[in-house]
């Protein structure tokens, strides 16, 4: 059985089956129905939504709101992203669990209101402040909205940091049919139970993560934005402050390949490489299946987890390529990450920056001029 | 959520640690008459949580023994907020200097106007203690501070008068001075409100020495400005935790969203993608039209996408769908070259002229005779509205064309459309059943 939705649906219904309770944010298009839905359905569960006064306070409210206990969802798109950015900060250094949605439009500022455009790639991943890792996951359907939107709450418990959702314009506002027997239903972890008078943060071994304090508890809890020590006092002593940026860096990048989530199309026999991500990868499986339709030999991967890098998927799919064509809705943010890593192969682009989606056919054309220089 | 099993009051919610303020600071004696107004509710520590801006006063919460959140600058209201939101039951007190007025001003004023109880203790020291003696939104006429050598040029925010004609529930102003402040705090927070206390006092190190300042400045000041201390404002509105709490609690329980699903009940016998645009104006129901070629298409055991466009000015301009229906799953929802246009007015047709460009001769246009005139490769079909057996106005002109459109294509089989149009019953479903038989006619 099939339905007729969109991705801003499968996010909010992802993130009610997650146990969201808290949703903050503010007008803008193509995260607007979000907002709207949550608004709607929150108060069915006990939950809370708001409209913020503005995105700072969106993601403000959030953070204050999982403090005391809420799972807390806040959606914008580039613009407000822009003024996420010094909380987003706050909710790493505080270790908050947070799933943030972007729903990119194509920039940079007011830019094309409202066209699609994957632009925020890299500025999500370095957004803020210090350059400390964040996690980012893409859904490149709108089945894959609700997965990786659950995927994206477990995550956020799993690691106390903020998980970005990268959607877009496309993939949100556009209809379209849905198997519903496809959709996913990942596992979402509950939060953990911080036992009382255990000091709320963690910093040895590397990467270990404590569970999260909550406010009103039978302990009292304490949280700041600055270096603090594990019971969250201010502290400048350079070996605590060490373990604890040290910390901050090794839960995620030590851990990438748990987070890891890649879809590898591979044909052994293969020799170019599709690289994709978001609503381009949809447009790339349509151009996989017309050229093997055409007994062309291709492979293609889909990057559900942009950030941190899934370099295990990565050098497996490179294995035996000399080509690989990255396509995006940008200027090339991506494939300098590919470009990077893949020291053997010869990388090129499939770009787009006015507002259109990359079409199948610049695909085929890609590989027609990929393999007519091989 | 769990509650705390045993309540337990404090001697005093100070904890050990000795303040770090420098001397003469109005600080250390607002702090302590914080402890003192804790200690007079007495309040279960773990049930108060101390918000603190960033300035020297952003540092005050480290010396409680009460549960704590340390945020950004001008954004303490936000936390406290979203505290307060997720636990109504937890007394939330917001710590925050002159500064955090002027970068935070937003949510001041948005706290206010929701009458959110939280109790905020502004500590108004006129500049910023923290960064190097810096004016703030409360620097008074003529002050000197390091970014005002000649004398501050800006006008003095009144945050009482601001907060009180916005929403406020409780409203005071006065200094550290003042001995009843403690009895003021514990007034705040039991009045379950948003309530401010705007409390002036001096920043010895830069404040101070630049202005000769004194206890007694205060008062000349507060009288210069005419802004008077004491219990300014008193209001009853409904805090907005509380209200939004109870206004939710009989949603409680309604059943979330779940999938929805199209049942096929009817045969398609389209064998490759097929791209339809349907373009008019605002107004019209282009969308919604456009809507029911979608869901027929699911009722007929096909996949469909749709794409909609109009301009931000939704009520005017053009209104454009762009459809793609398929025998497989739909990866790609662009549309580069249309099989079938619906063309219904100027507005439509200037939108999606590229996409009429690229149209081959086996195309199919159907135009509506404003816009008969289109130049296209495609094959022009002339829809005449006009010659309907009934009078169709602006709102069902777009579906009589495209149920003469799928008609004509045979793409669908009509019984899907009007299957498609049942899917949603109103008081509009008679119309549109009407207009689909007659289209298709």
């Amino acid at each position: 059985m099939r339905e007729f939705t969109d991705g801003s649906a499968a996010i909010v219904r992802g993130a009610l089956e997650a146990g969201c309770t808290f949703f903050a944010g503010y007008p803008i298009t193509p995260a607007s129905p979000i907002l709207m839905q949550m608004l709607r359905e929150l108060p069915k569960v006990g939950g809370v939504a708001i409209q913020a006064e503005d995105e700072i306070a969106s993601i403000g409210m959030c953070i204050g709101a999982t403090l005391a206990g809420a799972r807390a969802m806040t959606a914008s798109s580039g613009p407000g992203l822009s003024l996420y950015s010094e909380n987003i900060g706050l909710a790493i250094i505080g270790e908050v669990p947070l799933v943030i949605v972007d729903v990119q439009r194509l920039g940079p500022a007011t830019g094309g209101a409202t066209t699609v455009g994957q632009g925020d790639v890299q500025f999500a991943r370095w957004g803020t402040a210090g350059g400390y890792p964040v996690i980012v996951l893409a859904p490149s359907s709108v089945s894959e909205c609700h997965a990786i939107t659950r995927r994206a709450f477990d995550l956020a418990e799993r690691f106390r940091c903020p998980v970005l959702i990268l959607a877009d314009k496309e993939l949100n506002l556009t209809t379209n049919t849905v198997d519903i027997a496809g959709y996913e239903a990942p596992p979402v972890r509950a939060r953990g139970v911080l036992p009382a008078g255990e000091a709320p943060y963690r910093y040895l071994p590397a990467g270990d993560v404590a569970p999260i304090g909550q406010f009103g508890g039978d302990a009292l809890i304490r949280f700041t934005g600055s270096t603090h020590d594990e019971r969250a006092f201010i502290t400048k002593a350079p070996d605590k402050v060490a373990a604890m940026n040290e910390h901050l860096r090794a839960k995620i990048e030590d851990h990438a390949e748990e987070i890891e989530l890649v879809v590898a199309d591979l044909d052994a026999g293969a020799t170019t490489l599709f690289i994709s991500y978001g609503v381009t990868a949809g447009s790339m499986r349509e151009a996989v299946r017309t050229l093997r339709a055409g007994g062309q030999r291709v492979s293609a991967l889909t990057i559900l987890s942009l950030w941190p890098l899934p370099e295990r998927a990565l050098r497996a799919a490179f294995e035996g390529v000399t080509h690989i064509v990255v396509a995006e809705l940008n200027h090339g943010q991506y494939r300098r990450e590919i470009e990077r890593l893949a020291r053997s192969a010869a990388v090129s682009g499939i770009h787009r920056v006015d507002g259109e989606l990359i079409a199948p056919g610049q695909f085929e054309a890609a590989f027609a001029s990929v393999e007519a220089t091989a | 959520m769990s509650e705390p099993t045993t309540i337990t009051t404090l001697a005093s919610y100070r904890n050990e640690t000795p303040y770090p303020f420098c001397p003469g600071c109005g600080h250390h004696a607002i702090l302590d008459h914080l402890s003192d107004g804790l200690m007079a509710l007495k309040l279960d520590p773990r049930q108060v949580v101390i918000v603190s801006d960033i300035g020297c006063s952003g540092l005050s919460d480290q010396y409680f023994d009460t549960s704590a959140f340390h945020g950004l600058h001008g954004r303490s209201i936000t936390y406290a907020t979203g505290v307060k939101l997720a636990r109504p039951d937890l007394k939330v007190i917001v710590i925050m200097g002159d500064g955090g007025t002027g970068i935070g001003g937003a949510h001041l004023l948005s706290a206010a106007r929701r009458n959110i109880g939280l109790t905020v203790l502004v500590f108004n020291n006129f500049n910023f203690g923290m960064t190097g003696g810096q004016h703030s939104t409360t620097t008074p006429p003529g002050a000197i501070t390091s970014t005002t050598p000649g004398g501050s040029m800006e006008r003095p925010l009144d945050i009482c008068a601001t907060v009180a004609a916005n929403g406020a529930g409780y409203v005071w102003r006065g200094t550290n001075f003042d001995k009843d402040l403690s009895e003021r705090i514990a007034e705040a927070v039991r009045a379950e409100c948003f309530a401010l206390l705007d409390i002036w006092e001096l920043c010895t190190a830069y404040y101070v020495p630049k202005n000769k300042a004194s206890r007694k400045t205060l008062t000349t000041i507060m009288n210069d400005l005419q802004m008077q201390s004491g219990l300014l404002h008193r209001a009853e509105h409904p805090e907005y935790a509380a209200a939004y709490h109870a206004a939710a609690a009989p949603m409680r329980g309604t059943p979330l969203p779940v999938p929805w699903p199209i049942e096929p009940r009817f045969a398609a016998t389209l064998e490759r993608p097929f791209q339809l645009i349907v373009a008019g104006s605002a107004g019209g129901k282009v969308l919604s039209s456009a809507r029911l070629v979608g869901e027929a298409a699911l009722l007929s055991g096909l996949w469909a996408a749709q794409r909609d466009d109009y301009p931000i000015t939704v009520k005017s301009g053009h209104s454009v769908a762009e459809l793609v229906l398929s025998p497989r799953a739909i990866d790609y929802t662009g549309i580069d070259q249309p099989d079938a246009m619906v063309l219904l007015s100027r507005d439509g047709v200037a939108k999606v002229g590229r996409q009429l460009a690229a149209m081959q001769p086996d195309g199919h246009v159907f135009a509506v005779p404003e816009v008969a005139d289109v130049q296209t490769r495609a094959r022009v079909h002339l829809i005449e509205p006009a010659r309907a057996p009934l009078k169709l106005g602006a709102g069902r002109l777009s579906l009589f064309c495209v149920a003469r459109a799928l008609k004509i294509l045979g793409i669908l089989p009509m019984g899907a459309l009007e299957a498609a149009a049942q899917l949603h019953p109103s008081e509009r479903t008679g119309e549109i059943l009407e207009t689909i038989r007659i289209g298709a006619a």
